[in-house]
């Protein structure tokens, strides 16, 4: 019998680590943006049908980039924990930080323990009763969670899409412009990205009990301004793409 | 946070989901001598007319011949476009209520579409199937459902019995102890393609009557101020009608029916010093 090789636990983190980051980086990014009637969340993706914003409760939402089928797990486990929270106890008793801390647990336990870590970022955003109290939290592959404030954004290009959020947010945008510079901010200078090419919701306070709303595609068209014909050099979608991720 | 394997997952279905993670409430085990008077609420209508349907419950609720709560809802939005009314053991009927709503809303969430009405109108069957060994208790549910199907363009409503048998009605149904009356009141003023205010006027006056002759429905609490729930379940989704407007819906039904009273001929005091005296 031979024996193992021995790795140091610093390289086998680190490798991890480095593994999940690509699986991440191959999937296009979603950016959160905080506007005056609540949050609005916006991504990247080609598919109609396999959503990367989804709604998890009454005034939570969740998001997540990476390998579909992982995050995708992840949102159901949450929509089940929510629902039953609020079955056992209130509806006002779910709340987003506890959602993201048990998130955390999960996504600390695979990557420690498990052959793979999952090649995800997520979100849990949940819109409060007044401006100001929007709460998002942004949970890293490694059960790594950050507690944001106006904006965050998930994925790959992550540092230079917010570098360009940075320049632009300010609070109270309303939601017109709010979805304009998180698009702006996702595409770059150099790129203008079609509404075809979007998936967008909001949490929004206005909404009654049930906040979440999508965005669907023809009212994206009205609002986002009309690209320059000559100025839209949009990405295949299929080429650069692996199949297992949505967008 | 429950997280499943591929094989035990327990997909949409919230009623699964409490069965795996051991939330199931128990069936209560009770004999024939040990039973109590619990409360029941009584008398509930869907009738369906030109642009949906309109549902319509009294607020009574009654253990025994007490009257145990007097402004108890029993007209509930399922969801946007469907509505729940309940009739039976008042708390297995609350948390019915509630059940069902959850599981609409869990589908939606975890499938990211919602149900069709067929598929709302069977979960709801099944929920009165899996209560029915509580209905052998004395426990017994029976709701009535309606909707609009947004996939036919139009409203329909299902009754059921309490073995979760599922009819599905054309016209109208009527559920609890008064539904005997407030039936024959809605058969007879029933006619294809009524507007919204007749049907609301109908639906009031089923209930006016059967309260008028069950002691377990309640009529309009002048004194209080409580009436009927009474929603309209269109295209529009949901919709419950204003307090004041089914006030003054009632306050115009009472007025003609003083009126047919007043016509009517006086009746003789069955004691009376009068009688067996005659007249000089």
């Amino acid at each position: 019998m031979s024996m193992p090789f021995y790795v140091a636990p610093e390289q086998v983190m680190k490798d991890r680590a480095d593994y999940a980051r690509k699986g991440i980086a191959r999937g296009r990014s979603l950016a959160a943006v905080v506007y005056d009637d609540g949050i609005l969340m916006c991504a990247e993706n080609p598919s109609s049908t396999l959503r990367k914003i989804s709604e998890i409760y009454d005034r939570i939402a969740f998001a997540g980039v990476g390998k579909y089928n992982e995050f995708d797990q992840l949102r159901i486990a949450g929509v089940r924990s929510a629902d039953l929270k609020g079955y056992s106890y209130s509806r006002e008793d779910v709340d987003a930080r506890s959602l993201a801390n048990q998130y955390a647990q999960i996504l600390g336990q695979i990557f420690t323990h498990e052959m793979k870590p999952m090649e995800v970022e997520i979100l849990v955003a949940e819109v409060g009763g007044e401006p100001g109290t929007d709460q998002m939290f942004h949970i890293l592959y490694d059960g790594t969670v950050m507690d944001k404030q106006g904006f965050t954004v998930l994925g790959g290009e992550a540092e230079a899409i917010a570098d360009r959020l940075e320049s632009e947010w300010r609070e109270g945008l309303d939601l017109a412009n709010a979805l304009r510079i998180a698009v702006g901010a996702l595409g770059g200078p150099d790129r203008t990205i079609e509404p075809s090419e979007l998936e967008a919701a909001v949490l929004a306070r206005s909404n009654g009990r049930r906040a979440f709303r999508r965005i669907d595609r023809d009212e994206l068209a009205d609002i986002l301004p009309a690209a320059p014909a000559s100025n839209s050099t949009t990405r295949a979608p299929s080429s650069t793409e692996p199949p297992q991720t949505a967008g | 946070m429950p997280l499943f394997t591929p094989g035990d997952d327990p997909g949409p279905s919230f009623a699964d989901l409490l069965r795996r993670t051991g939330r199931q409430p128990e069936i209560p085990q009770l004999s024939a001598s040990e039973r109590f008077d619990i409360t029941h609420g009584t008398t509930v209508v869907a009738i369906r007319y030109a642009d949906g349907v309109v549902m319509a419950g009294d607020r009574r609720a009654t253990a025994g011949n007490w009257i145990s709560h007097r402004a108890i809802e029993k007209v509930f939005p399922a969801d946007r476009h469907s509505g729940v009314a309940i009739a039976g053991a008042a708390g297995p009927a609350m948390e019915m209520v509630k059940l069902f709503q959850l599981q609409l809303e869990h589908y939606e969430k975890v499938e990211g579409d919602a149900l069709s009405l067929e598929g709302k109108a069977n979960t709801l069957g099944q929920m009165v199937r899996n209560n029915l060994p509580a209905a052998m208790q004395g426990l017994g549910v029976v709701p009535l459902f309606a909707g609009f199907d947004t996939r036919r363009e139009g409203g329909r409503l299902f009754e059921y019995d309490i073995t979760g048998g599922r009819y599905e009605e054309t016209r109208f149904a009527a559920s609890g102890s008064g539904s005997m009356h407030a039936g024959t009141v809605v058969k007879l003023g029933y006619r294809e393609g009524l507007s919204r205010d007749e049907t609301v006027d109908l639906a009031i006056n089923s209930l006016f009557e059967a309260a008028d002759e069950d002691s377990a429905t309640g009529g309009p609490d002048l004194v209080r101020g409580i009436y009927p729930v009474i929603a309209t379940i269109t295209s529009r989704g949901f919709e419950r009608l204003d307090e004041a407007e089914i006030a003054e819906r009632f306050r115009t039904l009472l007025e003609r029916l003083a009126i047919r009273e007043a016509g009517a001929p006086a009746r003789v005091p069955e004691t009376s010093d009068q009688r067996g005296v005659d007249e000089p």
